[in-house]
């Protein structure tokens, strides 16, 4: 139990088995960290398929996209801890972390050189988007419908309103048809859906269930301890409920689909800084905390991605960056140039870039745009955008050698033509 | 002799403890509701009062249980081991308007003998309790003001009720008082008759209801609601001290406090529901706005709304009378009233206990039991204890170190003790609000939406029912309707 890692990967879904498959086949000493006690973390729960369509080219079921890490990770010499929580971590130096563990095992502290921060994140529910009413049973979010239908074949409702068009929502609404539950609609409170375009016409145009654009969820009726129905307004241009629009729908279950946080706790904890903007750490192109040296985040722990392909990106950008880390006992010092989203932009990750290597820059923009330019201000990269929706996030590669024509910070910006 | 106590709300069950400790009587606690404290119990300030704010000339007998009541909670979390703080709580005034009602409030103090009492300047005020709003330019400190967590309390006062031989009826609702030659001889509920010799009301909002089966209709309740905003731990202002603004004739004012669990609540609101409307536990956007106005007069801004972990609404039970309503009856001999226990009854109750047991020893010679036991433990949490003990404790029994709850560490040995604690009150249906009373699992940030599937599978597998069976808080409050596919085969059906 006594020796040192090179890295300790916490969270073993796909952002972190990408990453720990990397770090073990440049040898380094790697261990997972995983809280279930199983990996794969949530794709295991996603039976639809829309998985590796960028990875493997291939279109898998998330169970089966998943595997095929699952599978390699087996083949290789890496520690595995499941069932392990982690309680905290402590920098106690730029090559020492500690991890304070607790497990079946017993509780005991992990020592490692750098961390690969991969737990993922967490769905925003009910009272955090601030739905009054009762509090009472058929309300759930739509992860946690899911793991109760495909993990526990638990059918949670028959009656089923949607709050919030977020993919996971969206997935949700087929699957609930698919078991023969009545799915009334999904309200949506702005003027665009938040999910992807893709899943707005598989899930609900190709099942007819309504998308209710600026509408929100005024209060949960109940009855016997149980939703019984909602009322729905529409909202005016603040977003604010426009009264005399009320109307009740019928419904026994209420999805809460408003979007997913990067699980942060943690990070927070041990100084780790964090964007408003992406409500994740604030990272250079290492995926390096800027503030807390060798903890690298990757996936939906860094920014809420669309794609499982793009965390698994950033784990293998994560590992890569150990490796760099770990030769060099730190990312060697450079002149780091900001990126800094500009007019449109709702954010960019990541938010420093050292011009020394290539860099996957994710973004999105902050509202529907259409004949657009997305333009990377200094370099003078322009790429032409016809239609562009908050919900798709925009991955720009810049070359190194792009990066080198100019030095100054890196604006990020969606202007119209 | 025979005691029945309608309702296991934190009175009733103060009053079970106080007459656990005689051995010539048995006493028997019904509620019908699954589960101890789910009434006017669980959705509380949680505050226990100094009672400088009681007025002796109107309510004399409220103002002597609030001060006794006080002093024995003192005595309470300790031999039940309840989470409690005592950080004192300061009434913050912005106006001369104000300022005139907490020096009113002083002079309460020096009449009811509160001690430590005293109003703060403005550079006091900021230096004791840096988080409250500068705009503040007084406040009255009461030291002795603490806060405890109501629901835990219940649960600690039942276990410790069982321990000590007391029958818990939990899920059976009263329907009759049986009188027979002008005494009470028993009552009836939805699924037994039970005779006693003494039946006390400690029903809440319902007891004008059961006063009534009675044959007693001088008063009646209504439910003064008070809704509530609770934040993460990790909220910020968080001040120290329990702070609130200037009370009015009908309402304490507006908390905002650091709770037992190191959340921070905001609430309540007071708003007079009529009779009829004892289910009206929801939320308003009015009432949610109305809070978050007051509370961003006390602190210099208010917490991020993403903080938020949950809104819930409670009922006050408020009394026509106004006041306590506390008797023993000579007709029908035996029925006793301990109605509208409204504000400060969490602080008043373990007093009104003591109080009720005088009563009844006025009428009946009660012979003390030569053993009562007089402590509980709470469940252990593996997240409070040192490396040391955790390992002690997991080498025993590795679920321990199962963690379940990953926003608030909270084991799978936890939620079995739970469960066992459950059984041994007479719980009959192991509710996932009953897990989380007493776990705290599925109370942070997450509010269940990871671990409520994993806790359902724990209870089914211990209870032997489908993880669709379990409900949150009985009733119709299924966790889920079937396992999947079951709508299809209804329609096959």
């Amino acid at each position: 139990m006594n020796k040192t890692y090179d890295v300790a990967v916490i969270g073993g879904g796909p952002a972190g088995l990408a990453a720990a498959i990397k770090t073990a086949d440049k040898g380094l000493k790697t261990v997972v960290i995983e809280a279930m006690n199983r990996l794969g973390g949530i794709p295991i729960q996603c039976i639809h398929t829309g998985f590796g369509l960028h990875y493997f080219k291939e279109d898998l079921t998330g169970p089966e996209f998943v595997y095929r890490f699952i599978d390699k990770v087996m083949d290789r010499d890496i520690d595995l801890l499941l069932e392990t929580y982690v309680e905290e971590i402590i920098n106690e130096s730029m090559m020492s972390k500690k991890i304070k563990i607790i497990s079946p095992k017993g509780s005991w502290i992990i020592e490692s050189k750098t961390i690969i921060y991969a737990a993922g994140a967490r769905e925003r529910h009910r009272y955090e988007i601030g739905i009054p009413g009762f509090n009472v049973a058929g309300v759930y979010t739509a992860g946690e419908a899911q793991a109760m239908m495909d993990l526990y074949g638990i059918m949670p409702g028959k009656k089923i309103l949607i709050i919030g068009s977020g993919d996971v929502g969206l997935i949700m609404a087929r699957r609930f048809v698919l078991e023969g539950a009545e799915v009334v609609g999904v309200v949506e409170i702005l003027g665009y859906p938040s999910g992807l375009t893709r899943n707005i016409v598989q899930c609900l145009q190709d099942f007819g269930i309504p998308l209710l654009l600026r509408h929100t969820v005024t209060e949960i009726k109940a009855n016997n301890g149980r939703v019984s129905s909602a009322i729905i307004s529409e909202v005016d241009e603040s977003l604010n409920p426009t009264p005399g629009t009320e109307k009740e729908v019928k419904c026994d279950t209420i999805i809460i689909a408003a979007g997913l946080r990067p699980r942060t706790k943690l990070l927070k904890k041990m100084g780790v800084l964090i964007d408003p903007r992406t409500r994740g750490p604030i990272v250079n192109d290492y995926l390096e905390s800027i503030s807390v040296p060798g903890v690298f985040i990757a996936g939906n722990a860094l920014v809420i991605n669309d794609y499982v392909d793009y965390a698994v990106e950033q784990g293998e950008t994560a590992a890569e960056s150990v490796h760099e880390y770990i030769e060099n006992k730190g990312v060697l010092s450079a002149e780091w140039r900001k990126v800094i989203p500009g007019s449109n932009i709702l954010f960019v990750v990541p938010h420093y870039v050292s011009g020394r290597k290539d860099v996957v820059l994710y973004s999105r923009v902050s509202r529907p745009l259409e004949n657009t330019y997305f333009q990377i201000g200094g370099i003078g990269k322009k790429i032409p955008l016809i239609k562009i929706m908050p919900s798709t996030m925009l991955r720009i590669v810049l070359r190194k050698t792009e990066l080198s024509k100019y030095i100054g910070d890196i604006v990020v910006e969606a202007v119209e033509k | 002799m025979r005691v029945g106590i309608i309702g296991a709300g934190i009175v009733g069950l103060s009053i079970a403890r106080w007459l656990s400790r005689y051995e010539n009587i048995e006493v028997h606690v019904i509620d019908k509701n699954p589960d101890v404290g789910w009434g006017v119990t669980k959705a509380n300030t949680s505050i226990i009062h100094p009672c400088h704010e009681e007025d002796p000339d109107k309510h004399p007998l409220r103002m002597r249980l609030c001060l006794e009541g006080h002093d024995l909670w003192y005595e309470w979390v300790r031999e039940l081991d309840i989470p409690s703080r005592w950080p004192g709580e300061i009434i913050v005034a912005f106006n001369d308007e104000e300022i005139h009602v907490l020096k009113h409030y002083l002079s309460l103090a020096v009449r009811n003998k509160v001690p430590g009492v005293k109003l703060l300047d403005k550079e006091e005020l900021l230096s004791i309790e840096p988080k409250i709003n500068p705009s503040a330019i007084m406040g009255l400190y009461a030291p002795s003001a603490g806060s405890i967590d109501p629901i835990q309390a219940a649960i600690a006062i039942a276990e410790n009720c069982a321990d000590n031989n007391v029958y818990f009826h939990l899920g059976e609702k009263v329907i009759d008082v049986i009188i027979r030659d002008r005494r009470v001889v028993g009552v009836v509920t939805s699924e037994k008759v039970y005779d006693f010799d003494i039946v006390i009301n400690a029903a809440g909002l319902y007891a004008d209801e059961i006063s009534r089966m009675a044959g007693i209709n001088d008063y009646y309740i209504f439910p003064r609601r008070g809704q509530y905003i609770l934040y993460d731990s990790t909220a910020e202002p968080k001040p120290e001290k329990i702070i609130h603004t200037t009370p009015t004739p009908k309402t304490k004012g507006v908390y905002v406090l650091k709770t037992t669990d190191d959340t921070l609540l905001i609430g309540p609101t007071a708003e007079d529901l009529s009779p009829d409307k004892k289910n009206e536990l929801r939320t308003t956007r009015e009432g949610i706005n109305y809070l978050l106005r007051n509370a961003e007069k006390l602190l210099p801004r208010l917490p991020p709304r993403n903080l938020v972990i949950k809104t819930f609404a409670g009922l006050r039970p408020e009394p026509s009378t106004g006041s306590f309503i506390i008797r023993f009856h000579e007709d029908p001999w035996g029925f006793i009233d301990v109605a509208g226990i409204r504000s400060p009854g969490l602080t008043a109750a373990p007093a009104i206990g003591k109080y009720v047991v005088e009563l009844i020893h006025k009428h009946i010679d009660l012979k003390p039991k030569n053993k009562w036991k007089r402590y509980r433990k709470g469940i252990v949490r593996i997240k409070d204890l040192g490396v040391e003990d955790r390992n002690k404790l997991i080498t025993k029994n590795p679920s321990y170190g199962r963690i379940i709850c990953q926003c608030r560490g909270v084991s799978e040995a936890e939620i079995i003790e739970a469960i066992n604690r459950m059984k041994k009150i007479g719980v009959k249906e192991i509710t996932l609000d009953g897990i989380k009373f007493r776990t705290h699992t599925m109370y942070g940030r997450c509010q269940g939406s990871f671990c409520r599937v994993l806790v359902s599978l724990i209870i089914s597998r211990y209870v032997g029912i489908k993880p669709w069976e379990i409900t949150f808080r009985g009733g119709n409050s299924f966790y889920g309707i079937g396992e999947v596919k079951s709508l299809f085969k209804e329609v096959i059906r």
